[in-house]
């Protein structure tokens, strides 16, 4: 495959401010079809905002984004999300007065549930099924981060943005998410996902862009950036989680 | 007390203030009394609901505070009177039927007409000010001023009688204490309209998308829904029951002026507040509570009618400073 064809996501020289403060500096980053793209970065270096500028929540004061050849920079959230790409935000973005079922359902077509998708998502995550009919709001830290990682999948969708997915829960919760992040790459789903956990990103990423202050300091084979101890040092310091 | 215990206490002690209003009222007045005002209560309740419930959800989806949903309470009261007066000789006749059949029309007319002013006025003067509170305040507080000035320039600036109809002018008798009756046909109409906007809240697509919109509009526009479209429907629909609650009113009270908006107004953002900002639930029980604490307090002591409810909401922000049922508490 030709490497432009093999290229889903693509942000060509992207700015975005918010505000007067002007966060990302010029960002190009590629995510390749049915591979993992992992953003590393120090806190602060524009992760979160080049996932979100992408999906549209805060927008591009220059440059590209196209997905699938498709400019999609000027285009509304919801139309965005309507070309298959879901989005898991850091705060996990669940409805707490809502049931799971209802969270997972906002998530699927006018014809609700697809049966063999559903048993799939609800095998990787069986917690959610006995607190399917509870309120989403009494779930621990760690069953809203299946819950928001299960209703971005439990419809087919082209890309996911996975931010930081990880983030203050159990090494047993985290082995889990990894497990089920592991079975999607093994269906060649696409993904960017924002990780603070080099073991988690190690064992998930194929590729790896690191941001800095609102740029992309490096990219390149994931597996070859857990290989160069030196590398991680210089680009990722010591506010990396290293968990060996 | 383990902390579950209290975690549950905590969780359900909302739910028990109303019960013990009603309770604690019943030796202070006697049983006669305490049955009509509770259901003179309720039923006022139920007006401010339809009123109020509107209000809360375009606050709760798209956080604009319409001082201007006032006058669609006015527009819907005097669309009543431009509808009942030439059906006089329905409302005056002795027939149950020709009397609620004018009350229907009066109801979907005063509906319509708040409705479609709704949408107007969400698309010339609500759309511009999104995500700016201060403007919002003052555009929909200029808006209300100017409505209330066209509603003079149709109708008149006196006050027009709306007398109720023949059949619903008297009272009936629940053991030894009297109901109006008419109170009893509103509180059958507030309950309806509650049960079908929970039937609709709970039941269908459309419901599930405004439950999540309240609780995190970006979440639910990065599911691929389009908040904007889904609050413009919002919209028009809580300007048709602000109508439906003008059209109640201004019946209850046999009397309508350009400013019986205004006069519910205050009463409707105390119930906002005490109920939780974007909360329909907690619009419907503080609905109640503000409806049965005017009545109470205004037989034990009829000079602290209006002051009841302001110190209601005052114990209530002490007690959750968001209001008794909050919207996006985890």
């Amino acid at each position: 495959m030709a490497e432009a064809d093999d290229v889903l996501l693509r942000l060509d020289d992207v700015h975005t401010d918010i505000g007067r403060y002007k966060i990302l500096h010029g960002v190009s980053l590629t995510a390749r079809r049915g591979r993992v793209s992992m953003l590393l970065g120090r806190n602060g270096a524009g992760k979160t905002t080049t996932l979100r500028t992408i999906m549209g929540l805060w927008k591009a004061r220059a440059g590209q984004i196209t997905f699938d050849g498709q400019p999609i920079g000027a285009m509304d959230t919801p139309d965005i999300a309507q070309l298959g790409i879901a989005y898991v935000p850091e705060y996990m973005g669940i409805f707490g007065k809502l049931t799971v079922r209802e969270n997972m359902l906002l998530a699927t077509g006018a014809q609700g549930f697809a049966k063999d998708s559903l048993d799939r998502v609800l095998a990787w995550f069986p917690a959610l099924k006995l607190k399917w009919d509870s309120t989403a709001g009494s779930l621990s830290g760690g069953q809203k981060q299946m819950l928001a990682i299960a209703r971005a999948i439990v419809e087919q969708r082209r890309l996911l943005l996975v931010d930081e997915p990880t983030k203050g829960l159990s090494p047993v919760v985290v082995d889990q998410l990894v497990e089920a992040l592991l079975g999607l790459k093994n269906e060649q789903t696409t993904i960017l996902l924002v990780e603070q956990n080099f073991r988690v990103a190690l064992a998930i990423g194929d590729d790896v862009a690191v941001m800095d202050q609102g740029r992309i300091v490096h990219s390149g084979d994931m597996a070859a950036l857990g290989a160069d101890e030196e590398l991680q040092q210089r680009l990722l310091g010591l506010s990396m989680a290293v968990d060996t | 007390m383990s902390k579950e215990w209290l975690d549950r206490l905590q969780q359900w002690a909302p739910y028990a203030v109303t019960p013990l209003i009603v309770l604690a009222a019943l030796p202070a007045m006697g049983l006669t009394a305490w049955v009509t005002l509770t259901i003179a209560g309720l039923t006022m309740g139920m007006m401010l609901f339809l009123v109020a419930s509107g209000l809360t959800l375009i606050f709760g989806l798209m956080e604009v505070l319409n001082f201007a949903h006032a006058a669609f309470v006015t527009v819907g009261a005097f669309v009543t009177v431009s509808v009942l007066g030439p059906l006089v000789g329905w409302t005056t006749a002795p027939s149950l039927t020709l009397n609620l059949l004018a009350l229907l029309m009066a109801l979907l007319a005063a509906a319509a007409a708040s409705g479609a002013l709704g949408f107007v006025f969400e698309r010339i003067i609500i759309r511009q000010v999104y995500g700016a509170p201060l403007h919002q305040i003052l555009i929909t507080i200029g808006a209300l001023t100017v409505i209330e000035q066209l509603v003079i320039v149709i109708w008149g600036p006196d006050a027009i009688a709306l007398p109720k109809p023949a059949t619903l002018r008297g009272s009936v008798f629940l053991g030894s204490s009297p109901i109006e009756t008419y109170r009893l046909v509103a509180l059958f109409v507030g309950l309806a309209v509650a049960a079908a906007m929970q039937l609709i809240l709970t039941r269908t697509r459309i419901g599930l998308v405004v439950r999540a919109g309240v609780e995190d509009r970006e979440m639910v526009q990065s599911l691929g829904y389009n908040i904007r479209r889904v609050f413009v429907g919002i919209f028009i629909a809580g300007t048709a029951l602000a109508g439906m609650g003008g059209m109640m009113w201004g019946q209850y009270q046999a009397l309508v002026n350009y400013q019986i908006g205004d006069s519910m107004l205050i009463l409707v953002f105390i119930i906002l507040i005490i109920g939780g900002l974007g909360s329909v639930g907690g619009c419907f029980i503080a609905a109640i509570l503000v409806g049965l604490t005017s009545n109470y307090a205004g037989f034990l002591a009829p000079t602290l009618a209006l002051g009841s409810n302001i110190l209601l909401m005052a114990l209530v922000l002490l007690w959750r400073p968001r209001g008794l049922f909050p919207i996006g508490e985890q």
